[in-house]
């Protein structure tokens, strides 16, 4: 072999030894195809859908006045379905006045305190899984849309460590569950791929709706590994990855799962 | 003030079966359930749904712990008259909600 | 309640005495308070005893439509649906909904009737286990009519902590 076409084909094979455990976008499921028919047709119909019931909420919400400054949301940003088409499919993305990427949740906190200027919203407070809802909900269809650029590569490479490290008291990593063994069953449930598609969603297990944080924390807790707080740059970082893990796939929120 | 969510249609044909579906946003906490120092947490529960067609009454059903969160109720009716569709969700701790779609029967 | 409150108190003296009785033969002491945090298929016939009293259950005309293997029992979805055709000589008056392994016994009980056009519902329902769910409707003629049907309820398998 040419010392050119070695180098090649050294390079070929570490390249191709860094992507094995993303999964080929033809290859890509997202977990409604893990569901069973009658979850399915939660999801598909709106009006059986109980996200729906926060969409609606966060309508109104929109529309509020809120804090010091006396803005709605709508005062800024008009007809949701005009300005927030595809934004949900963007996020997390980098927020230059901190330096790093944020998520969805601390962009609206972020309106809120800075624009509106009025006390933030708690995680998984009713009001900002509904407008979390209400915003994905703008995005439903479209393909995520994470471009791995320079000022991400750090925080996306930082999720990727988290994803494939083992960790906690069994020494799992998510990796071994959600990219080796998808599709075999775990206590009788099949396991998905892990693509964060419908967030937020109402998962049954809940018995309501709730974000991607949520469902990461509880993962955590499955697994015996330590959990992070709430808006935590751990949980943010991991988020990037799984959305960027997930690029191409259509975008389900507010999706349902069991 | 909890949301209610109807879907029945705007409009119909004189004698077509037409299906309501109806969506509430409720808890329907058991009674069963532990908290976290091993109590039941008491029962709130939405007990009883009515739904009236021009006044009159076309479905009524007793809910009882069984039925899941954000409770999902879907029947049918003959459409027989323009008019209004009147529903009506009442329970545990006073609870009460009420909403109402019109329909156009020609 | 629309049964007749005197024919109510025989049978559940005639079920009290009957379940006794077994209870005596079996050497079981019934405690007296019916305290439990779990149904029995005693406890949900005695429900469906509640409802249709001495009259005969007739297997038919009724259908009970839920998936058979259940993926979560916090929200299952459920469909019953009765031949009839719903006229004011002839239709179903009510459908009812039992199951045999959860904390109590009831599910719904609705209430329909001629303007109904289809004597049919669709909700959603908590199941604690793998059970049975039976279904009791009551036509306007009086009889009762029951279906039945088995499932299977798994767990998610990632147990919620937080």
């Amino acid at each position: 072999m040419t010392r050119p076409a070695a180098v090649l084909f050294v390079i070929a094979v570490l390249g191709a030894a860094a992507a094995a455990a993303d999964i080929p976008l033809a290859q890509r499921k997202s977990g409604y195809e893990f569901m069973t028919r009658e979850t399915r047709a939660m999801q598909d119909d709106d009006s059986a859908n109980p996200a729906t019931l926060s969409v609606l909420d966060a309508e109104t919400l929109w529309q509020r006045k809120e804090g010091s400054a006396g803005k709605s949301c709508a005062d800024c940003h008009g007809d949701a379905r005009t300005s927030m088409r595809g934004v949900a499919a963007r996020y997390p993305a980098f927020n230059a006045a901190r330096g790093r990427p944020i998520d969805l949740e601390q962009r609206v906190n972020i309106c809120r305190t800075e624009q509106q200027r009025a006390t933030p919203l708690a995680f998984e407070s009713k009001e900002l899984l509904a407008l979390t809802a209400y915003v994905g909900q703008q995005s439903r269809g479209m393909p995520i849309d994470i471009a791995d650029d320079a000022r991400i590569r750090p925080f996306l490479e930082a999720g990727r460590a988290m994803f494939i490290d083992r960790q906690g008291q069994l020494n799992l990593s998510c990796a071994q569950c959600h990219d080796d063994n998808w599709g075999q069953k775990l206590a009788g449930a099949a396991i998905p791929q892990g693509h964060p598609t419908g967030y937020p969603l109402y998962r049954l297990e809940w018995q309501t709706l709730g974000s991607l944080q949520r469902r990461l924390r509880n993962c955590l807790f499955g697994m015996r590994a330590v959990s992070y707080p709430y808006g935590a740059s751990e949980l943010v970082d991991l988020e990037l990855y799984l959305m960027w893990r997930a690029r191409g796939m259509p975008v389900e929120t507010p999706a349902v799962r069991p | 003030m909890a949301r209610a969510l109807i879907n029945a249609p705007a409009k119909a044909k004189r004698g077509e079966v037409i299906e309501i579906k109806t969506l509430i946003s409720h808890i329907m906490e058991t009674g069963f359930r532990p908290d976290s120092t091993g109590k039941p947490v008491p029962r709130d529960i939405i007990t009883e749904f009515i739904c009236k067609y021009n006044g009159e009454e076309i479905f009524r059903a007793e809910l009882f712990p069984a039925i899941a969160a954000n409770p999902f109720l879907t029947f049918f009716t003959v459409a027989d008259e323009t008019g209004t569709l009147n529903f009506e969700w009442s329970g545990d701790n006073g609870f009460t909600a009420t909403q109402s779609v019109n329909i156009t029967v020609e | 309640m629309t049964r007749d409150d005197g024919k109510l108190q025989r049978t559940r003296r005639r079920f009290l005495a009957e379940t006794a009785a077994l209870a005596g033969a079996a050497g079981i002491a019934l405690p007296l308070a019916v305290e439990q945090t779990s149904a029995t298929p005693e406890s949900m016939r005695a429900a469906i005893k509640n409802i249709v009293g001495e009259a005969p259950l007739n297997k038919g005309k009724v259908k009970l439509d839920v998936p058979a293997l259940i993926e979560n029992g916090n929200a299952v979805p459920l469909t019953v649906s009765c031949e009839s055709p719903m006229t004011q000589d002839d239709h179903v008056k009510a459908i009812h909904v039992f199951t045999e392994k959860n904390p109590q016994p009831n599910v719904i009980g609705a209430r329909l009737g001629p303007r109904a056009g289809r004597a049919s519902f669709s909700t959603r329902i908590r199941l604690a286990d793998t059970q049975k769910i039976v279904a009791v409707a009551q036509m306007s003629d009086g009889s009762f009519w029951t279906d039945e049907v088995e499932v299977v309820v798994t767990l998610a398998a990632c147990l919620e902590g937080s």
